[in-house]
């Protein structure tokens, strides 16, 4: 059985203590909930809450005039391991949350909650929270997606990528009409700039490595509309799923690795097609003028202005804004994991993340993922290997492959010891481990059994072969028999 | 409330495969190559990619020696669609399309050293499309004209592809004799069959041509073809469709399907569904807002450059220890029970039959 918990410490300020406490602070409360993903399945989550009162740096750091300093300030004094959550009670009457906001979540593993009158109603405010913060029951049972009976989860809840070792990101620049438009992209500059502090962050969940490509004369496989109000072309969003195919030929993805390969496109559209903007269903233009596939990628139409004069010179030379490019595929990189910041309740603010792209609970929450996705695989796996074992006796299991199971045991114990001490960095690494010792034993070349040999091909070989061969044995036997048998006779008969 | 309909009825993949399997060689089955190519140039036309594409030709017609159009494969003999068209991708070829192989490609258990094009890299969210020509009887399908393989092993790998989730949904189409024999085994989920003739019916050849010399197509095939043809990527013919086509009166074979493992009603899986490519999309909505005064990012984990010797292209192989490597003592094992019963019987009803004097002359 899996337990996830999560070590919280709930800090009083002063004059946000409810009035209903059950015991003086400060005191511990543990706080337990089922997630059940099928009839056998379920995993338990556990809180683990620490509530206390500030001690008097932190109330220091509590009196700052913005939430986003309090939050900064705070920062060096809080509990920083993964997976654990410090949460800051403020006053009701407390400046420091703008008006109507009720909870400031902050870019570390922290957040500022406005205080309720009764202990009951500040509790349901923090479990809001950390589901928030931490994972929720749809995120445990999406990355549980297989085991869940097909009826309940909607086709689009499997859609974030698979928990992998490693991802390998192609930013592609695909040039239409090079005649019209010479493309400069700086994207050695963009990718250590902007993309680097990104993967640099996730470099704790996997491998990300990063190429990029000019692709030239690769065009979309739909025919835009030509749109006189605004003098535009627009690609309607339900021709958007036939945009790929075309264009995925000529990517190279399979020179790639073998790991899931994310691609990044970006369309500078031919002169006679500019300016091209997407739509959506609704038919208004999107803001961002991009769109992304699940487990495949994202697209971003970049639109040239057209030249002052018309007599202007062509080829027309273009330098790609590549901030704007990165701001749109570092969210797409983000959608494409899960890290979606859409159904947050409106009382929530979020801080920005930043360069960093992504908050460090919204890393904890990819981690919780995960983990918890690498330890069901490894179940699977290793349960449909014995079945296999089972069932065709005759396969021969390689030392090495007996040792990978051994070691995959070994570390998935480890990873659901780890998760129900609540260290949840340690519970991922043993999870990688898992996965990659039992995959290798699962797919090891050696396993393949191939000789299927029912009853009657059996006897359809042997028979011919010995039946012609065992006539004449079985007579002689015969014989002997009668012989021996005659011979035990006859010394009574003669005299 | 129509979206969230609309929803289930749809399939849920994210990408699809196809891994199109020819299993004969030799001049005269030319049509299985034609059988072949004809699905692949129409899955190829319909958006799946060649990286996501196995394909396995057991011989070489394009370029046999007896073909007198070289290059060309044909589908009919107005020789108005040539299937093999500018830029095939053979993955497997001649030799190298064995029942293991197959098996390899279908379970994942392929040695480390495969290259990326020769592997079948689906996930729980792939629909795969799986066609096999060739010759066949009851519950098998030739490989090579020396190799077999059985409807129950083709079940069990399926069944292996499911425990590990390899793929979402599976089409199988199977064009030989007796094809529906090799889809009455099958026990995962989420696989529906189909076949050009039923258990005791011949899967017959479309005409032949007498330029070429061969029969060009089979028949099963040929009509499937001709469907697929009208189909283009936003085309929403469904399954129903696919099952109607080749009826007796065309194909003098009864072909036969098998839908009971699927969950999804046949009605409402597109033929794109499988056969071409559609991807799911949704708009970007959001960005990241980005702080663009940064300097060059000094990373936490700086790559530390791993000082490897030069290497030389003369040693990669230690060749004198090669050639002068005794052979491996292989040890000696008394020989089995069986054996040696036999044997002992053997001598015994000999000797008892003809006298034990004879017994002089061995010893």
């Amino acid at each position: 059985q899996v337990r996830l918990v999560v070590p919280m410490a709930v800090v009083f300020g002063p004059g946000s203590v409810p009035r209903d406490l059950p015991r003086p602070l400060p005191f511990r409360d543990v706080q337990e909930m089922e997630i059940s993903v099928n009839v056998r399945t379920s995993v338990t989550s556990r809180y683990e809450m620490h509530y206390r009162s500030t001690t008097p740096r932190e109330e220091a750091a509590l009196a700052a005039v913005t939430a986003r300093e309090a939050d900064a300030a705070l920062h060096p004094l809080q509990d920083t391991t993964m997976g654990s959550l410090t949460m800051y009670v403020v006053p009701e009457t407390s400046s420091l949350l703008p008006q109507g906001i009720n909870v400031y979540v902050g870019k570390h593993r922290s957040a500022l909650v406005r205080a309720v009158g009764s202990l009951a109603a500040l509790q349901a405010r923090l479990r809001e929270v950390t589901q928030v913060m931490s994972f929720t029951a749809s995120s445990i049972a999406a990355a549980l997606s297989d085991r869940v009976p097909s009826g309940q989860l909607s086709p689009d809840a499997r859609r974030y990528l698979k928990s992998s070792l490693g991802y390998e990101i192609t930013f592609s620049l695909l040039n239409p009409d090079p005649k019209s438009h010479t493309v400069d992209w700086d994207i050695e500059g963009a990718v250590n700039r902007y993309v680097k502090p990104v993967l640099d962050k996730l470099s704790l969940v996997a491998n990300f490595s990063v190429d990029s490509q000019i692709l030239y004369y690769a065009v979309l496989g739909v025919t835009p509309r030509y749109d006189k109000e605004s003098s535009s072309f627009l690609l309607s969003a339900h021709s958007l799923p036939h945009v790929i195919n075309p264009v995925e030929a000529r990517l190279g993805s399979s020179a790639a690795s073998l790991y899931p390969v994310l691609n990044f496109l970006l369309y500078v559209p031919e002169r006679s097609h500019s300016p091209l903007y997407i739509q959506d269903k609704d038919g208004a233009p999107v803001s961002t003028n991009a769109f992304h596939s699940p487990r495949w990628g994202g697209i971003m139409v970049y639109n040239v202005e057209a030249p002052a004069s018309p007599q202007a010179s062509l080829p027309l030379h273009v330098n790609v804004d590549m901030a704007r490019v990165m701001e749109v595929f570092l969210a797409q990189l983000r959608l494409l994991f899960g890290l979606s910041r859409e159904e947050v309740p409106p009382e929530f603010l979020l801080e920005n993340p930043g360069n960093e792209g992504l908050a460090d609970w919204e890393l904890d929450h990819l981690l919780w993922a995960h983990t918890v996705e690498n330890i069901a695989t490894v179940s699977t796996t290793l349960t449909s290997l014995a079945q296999l074992l089972d069932k065709i006796g005759n396969i021969v299991i390689k030392d090495d492959v007996a040792s990978e199971v051994y070691r995959a045991v070994a570390s998935v114990q480890s990873a659901v010891t780890k998760l129900s001490l609540g260290h949840l960095h340690a519970a991922f690494q043993a999870s990688k481990e898992a996965v990659t010792s039992s995959e290798r034993a699962f797919f090891d070349p050696s396993l393949l059994h191939l000789l299927y040999f029912p009853d009657d091909q059996k006897f359809a070989i042997y028979i011919p072969l010995f039946l012609p061969m065992a006539v004449p044995i079985l007579l002689s036997l015969a014989k002997i028999v009668r012989e021996t048998r005659l011979r035990k006779k006859e010394p009574t008969k003669m005299d | 409330l129509q979206d969230q309909a609309e929803q289930f009825l749809r399939s849920g993949h994210t990408n699809n495969w196809a891994v199109l399997v020819c299993t004969s060689r030799f001049w005269f089955n030319y049509r299985h190559v034609a059988n072949t190519l004809s699905v692949y140039r129409s899955v190829k036309r319909l958006g799946i990619p060649d990286s996501h594409i196995v394909l396995m030709l057991a011989d070489d017609m394009a370029c046999n020696p007896r073909n007198p159009k070289p290059a060309t494969v044909f589908s009919h003999k107005n020789m108005e669609l040539n299937v093999y068209g500018d830029d095939v991708e053979v993955d497997y070829r001649s030799y190298e399309v064995t029942v293991e192989n197959f098996l390899r490609v279908l379970t994942g258990r392929i040695p480390p050293s495969t290259p990326r094009s020769k592997r079948l890299l689906s996930d729980d969210r792939s629909n795969i499309l799986i066609y096999m020509t060739g010759h066949g009887g009851n519950g098998f399908l030739k490989f090579q004209d020396s190799e077999e393989i059985t409807n129950v092993e083709l079940a069990d790998a399926f069944e292996q592809m499911w425990q590990k989730r390899r793929y979402n949904e599976l089409l199988f189409i199977i064009d030989t004799c007796q094809g529906a024999s090799m889809y009455e085994r099958f026990y995962s989920p989420n696989i529906m069959a189909l076949a050009s003739s039923q258990v005791g019916e011949d899967s017959l050849s479309h005409q032949p041509d007498l330029g070429i010399g061969v029969h060009l197509m089979d028949r099963y095939t040929f009509y499937v073809l001709e469907f697929l043809e009208e189909i283009h990527p936003a085309s929403q013919t469904n399954m129903n469709d696919l099952f109607q086509v080749c009826p007796k009166s065309l194909c003098v074979s009864t072909p036969g399907h098998r839908t009971d493992l699927f969950q999804r009603d046949p009605q409402n899986v597109l033929i794109t569904d499988f056969f071409g490519s559609v991807r799911k999309v949704e708009i970007t909505t959001e960005t990241l807002p980005l702080d663009r005064d940064v300097a060059a990012f000094e990373s936490k984990f700086p790559e530390e450059e791993l000082a490897t010797e030069p290497l030389k292209y003369a040693e990669q192989l230690p060749v004198a220890q090669i050639i002068h490597q005794k052979p491996k003592q292989k040890d000696w094992h008394p020989p089995g029970g069986f054996i040696l019963g036999l044997w002992a019987l053997i001598i015994m009803v000999f000797f008892k039959t003809y006298g034990i004097k004879h017994m002089k002359h061995v010893f």
